[in-house]
């Protein structure tokens, strides 16, 4: 049997010591009419037919990674180095659980240690947590901690429309059972001084995100002053691209209270969605009020430098019903990833990342504005996605895309934003060679102009 | 031996990754957008390779000694899920990628519900939520949603035994549902008397009760159909954690028990790792009634393009769903493993891994309950809880013992939990042991014993062992030092 060692005689001599039978009279407890049915499972398979199985179910799927990509929408294919995995692959680390004993935990604590404190540099943060699952439940959780932060007297939430519709939706599955009113996002064309307007004091926080799901850089100068000059202890929230945070200004220089996002670019494959990362980092004068695991710095018994769990009374196991957030396991391995991605690629190269993503998105999207029947969106700048009015629906243009160039398109914006109707978002990353670029726009140029 | 940060070990001008040379026109960079400096490190490949090697050798894992974390199921996690969950047609998947172009994904997920389906005995399964707690909260929306869906808006009381799983309480508050606390009885079950007055009590409020069966002492609640049909004649639903899920594989299905919602630890009981804290993953299964209430979206069979030879797969979202809980579709890569898992076992093979996961247990208690108090001295579950100190060495504590067991090779138990127990010593060895594993173990904890009583302080200065000496978590909580500073 697979993974289970015993021998007969092991079995035998572990009966006689516990006093039982056989195996069957352990379970008497168990109702009889419930105790062991027949599970409708198909047979079981050897490793090698396992193996066969599962290499026939990925086959028939196309990896993104075998040709031209162009699919951001929140989750992005950026280039992962070959340490990363090294490391994941490592039995010390992904065997490892929740380092509840810090003397035998220690690679796993001062990574995420070390992680905290990348977070906050990128992010221009004081605190970070040891992860959310993904960046939407970032988000709902920032969302949790700005009503905990206003002692549960606020209930309102101001959240901007191209805030990334999952993560808009997520807040609102979070928070159905907390009596909220959650306003902005019901009017699609709100810009950041109409979402200003609808702070008062009844205001919990303001949730942005920059590059925001248009792939457009917000302008938060003066954001927070003029949410804070409103609502007094409203807080913002900012949900951040960590790849975009190599070039571009944190969040944290403006004034943000809380900044959140998915790490999922910095060392984590696509995944068909998961596991992701979900960042989240705050002021220090919230420490007390945030949801997640947090790492601090101590000392052993002999002086030397240590790290621990720490300020696990906010926690479940042991606040309980009072604890800030019922999280407990949450993304260690993807923790890992980044704190190696980051380190990898350090000061330098995450500049240079995001400075790649920059220029090719920019080249994409003038040679895609000069097509005929295309236009590009330019009221704002954007970072390395942008958004592409199309002659046709944008589902033709991708079936195009794919059926004729093996080319993965861009995401049909109509989904979410029944206004912008033909209108696809382009997503260019260091990922996309010139010739993946000029093959795009010479695709684009030559879709059809209506079924034929 | 401590290990320098690599904050500490970084020089101006290294770095360890090489990336293309720009291959297209420049543009302006946005003006006042841009930021002046990051102070990430800079370090050469083989530095940042020796450091993380250097820390990983600080971790205790699975793959490197005996891991009885009480309510963790640290069992082996196989190579070949790590081998499939890393292939390109699934590693490289785009979430939004044309549904035609993942039905192999889509396929695999759907035989996934249906397996957990089968092994739960429930109508249906959402593989979206991230973790245990994750699927909690979703479980209990659920709950709240179906009442709500009834007209029964009063129903927000939600009763949690005393040896519930601190993330039950936290979660049933995050869902805006109010925490009534059952007291256990003297065998370790939920004491009935005290059910059926709060279920008289509360009967027009009731939500629902959670329950962890096989319980956090390890036990198999003997009154179960008796809890879940007074439960339900108050008009609550019973929502089971299946953190314990690992004693039931093939042995007892909670929906044929009278659970209407149950979550499954994909990292605990289907052999996924849990890779230093996650990622976990814990789908939720249901009953009928409570199917369209499920998170969106699934993933289901289209009728309309399906045909005799080839079904096809599609995401779908239920009619009344309490809505998404997380981004796109849950933890893909998990699921693989739990799939791959799940495939090389069978049902015999399920069967087996809780049989031998009770018999591990039961063997280890049996080795040690002379001399380690075990409140409720009945046939354990997967698991045992034991008193990790003794009435004539009252200075030792289930801590002291717990880092002394470093000293001797293997990770702790879990320690101080249950609550209801004193100086708990939760131990859960998990299936994949050999009886070569669990004989050292006991062994161990019977020396440890007579340290307690010859040499106390042994056991208060340990570990010796261990990469480091004993932390002062108190410091860490006044200090609080939460990031490097140069």
């Amino acid at each position: 049997m697979p993974y289970i060692p015993h021998s007969d005689g092991d079995r035998s001599a572990m009966l006689a010591a516990i006093g039982a039978r056989s195996i069957e009279d352990l379970f008497t407890d168990v109702p009889e009419r419930a105790r062991f049915p027949e599970l409708d499972l198909p047979p079981a398979l050897s490793e090698m037919e396992a193996r066969w199985e599962l290499e026939a179910l990925a086959d028939a799927n196309l990896s993104a990674a075998g040709g031209p990509c162009f699919l951001g929408a929140g989750a992005y294919h950026h280039f992962v180095p070959a340490v990363v995995d090294s490391f994941l692959r490592r039995g010390e680390f992904f065997t490892a659980y929740t380092p509840y004993q810090p003397e035998v935990s220690q690679g796993t604590l001062q990574a995420i240690f070390e992680y905290q404190t990348m977070i906050c540099t990128l992010t221009g943060m004081e605190v970070s947590n040891a992860s959310h699952y993904d960046g939407a439940t970032a988000t709902a959780e920032a969302v949790v901690t700005a009503i905990n932060v206003n002692r549960l007297k606020r209930r309102k939430v101001v959240i901007s429309p191209f805030v990334h519709p999952e993560y808009r939706a997520v807040v609102r599955t979070y928070t159905q059972g907390m009596g909220l009113t959650i306003v902005g996002d019901d009017d699609p064309h709100a810009g950041l001084p109409d979402l200003v307007d609808m702070v008062d004091e009844s205001t919990a926080c303001v949730i942005v995100q920059t590059p925001n799901f248009l792939g457009q850089i917000e302008d938060l100068q003066g954001l927070a002053d003029a949410i804070h000059e409103r609502g007094k202890r409203a807080l913002l929230i900012v949900a951040a691209d960590p790849i975009s945070l190599g070039l571009l200004k944190p969040p944290g220089a403006f004034g943000a209270d809380v900044v959140v996002g998915d790490g999922q670019g910095m060392g984590g494959g696509l995944n068909y969605g998961g596991p992701y990362l979900g960042f989240f980092a705050t002021r220090m004068k919230h420490v007390r009020k945030m949801a997640g695991r947090l790492v601090g710095q101590t000392v052993d018994a002999e002086g030397e430098r240590g790290f621990v769990l720490t300020l696990s009374t906010r926690e479940q196991h042991i606040r309980r019903e009072r604890a800030t957030s019922n999280i407990c396991t949450n993304q260690g391995l993807m923790v890992l990833a980044a704190t190696i991605y980051m380190s990898a690629l350090g000061r330098c190269g995450m500049r240079q990342v995001a400075e790649l993503c920059y220029h090719k998105a920019h080249y994409a999207a003038d040679r895609i504005d000069e097509l005929a029947g295309y236009s590009v969106l330019r009221d704002k700048p954007f970072f390395k996605e942008f958004v592409v009015r199309c002659p046709r629906p944008v589902d033709e243009v991708n079936d195009y895309l794919l059926d004729e160039w093996g080319i993965i398109g861009g995401y049909d914006l109509a989904r979410d934003y029944p206004h912008l109707e033909n209108h696809m978002l382009l997503c260019v990353t260091e990922m996309n060679p010139r010739e993946e670029i000029d093959a795009l726009v010479e695709a684009l140029d030559a879709v059809p102009s209506e079924e034929e | 031996m401590a290990e320098p940060l690599i904050f500490e070990i970084s020089r101006p001008g290294r770095c360890a990754a090489t990336l293309p040379a720009l291959d297209v026109p420049t543009t302006d960079l946005p003006a006042g957008l841009v930021r002046e400096d990051l102070l990430l490190p800079e370090v050469g490949e083989l530095d940042l390779v020796r450091h993380f090697t250097h820390l990983s050798q600080m971790n205790h894992g699975i793959d490197t000694g005996f891991y009885p974390l009480g309510s963790c199921t640290m069992k082996y996690n196989p190579r070949i899920n790590e081998e499939m969950a890393r292939l390109p047609g699934f590693a490289h998947l785009h979430p939004y990628q044309d549904e035609e172009t993942v039905q192999g994904a889509l396929c695999l997920m759907v035989y996934l519900q249906e397996f957990l389906k089968e092994i739960g005995g429930f109508a249906g399964v959402s593989l979206q939520p991230a973790a245990g707690a994750h699927g909690e909260f979703t479980g209990v929306l659920i709950m709240r949603a179906y009442h709500l869906d009834r007209g029964d808006v009063q129903r927000n009381v939600i009763l949690v035994p005393d040896s519930a799983h601190g993330t039950n309480p936290a979660t049933t508050t995050m869902s805006g549902l109010r925490v009534i606390e059952i007291p256990s009885d003297e065998r370790g079950n939920v004491d009935l008397e005290a059910l059926k007055a709060a279920c008289q009590e509360h009967s027009d409020n009731l939500a629902g009760m959670m329950l962890t069966n096989p319980n956090t002492l390890g036990l198999f609640d003997e009154h179960v159909e008796e809890i879940t049909r007074l439960v339900h004649e108050h008009g609550g639903l019973m929502y089971g954690d299946g953190a314990n899920m690992n004693a039931l594989l093939g042995v007892a299905r909670p929906g044929d028990l009278g659970f209407d919602v149950l979550h499954y630890n994909l990292h605990k009981t289907f052999s996924t790792p849990h890779g230093g804290g996650g990622p976990g993953s814990g789908p939720v299964g249901v009953s009928e009634q409570l199917v369209e209430f499920l998170p969106a979206p699934l993933v289901a069979v289209d009728a309309e393009r399906s045909d005799d030879e080839i079904e096809f797969y599609t995401l779908v979202t239920p009619a009344k769903t309490i809505g998404r809980i997380k981004s796109f579709y849950g933890h893909f890569g998990v699921m693989v493993r739990a799939y791959t898992y799940i495939r090389m076992l069978g049902a015999g093979g399920l069967r087996k891994a809780a049989e031998h996961a009770v018999l591990n247990a039961n063997y280890i208690m049996s080795r040690v309950k002379d001399t380690y108090r075990v409140p409720q001295d009945r046939v354990c579950m997967h698991e045992f809880v034991c008193e990790g100190q003794f009435a004539d060495a009252p200075g030792v504590h289930a801590l002291d013992i717990a880092k002394r067991l470093m000293d001797y090779g293997f990770h702790p138990p879990t320690n101080y939990f249950p609550l209801i127990v004193h100086e708990a010593l939760m131990i859960e060895p998990t299936e994949t042991e050999s009886k070569e594993t669990l004989d050292a173990f006991a062994e161990a904890l019977l020396r440890i014993a007579e340290e307690a009583h010859t040499d106390p302080d042994l056991l208060h200065e340990a570990p010796h062992n261990a990469p480091l000496r004993r932390l002062d978590e108190v410091r860490a909580a006044k200090e609080l030092i939460l990031r490097w500073e140069p």
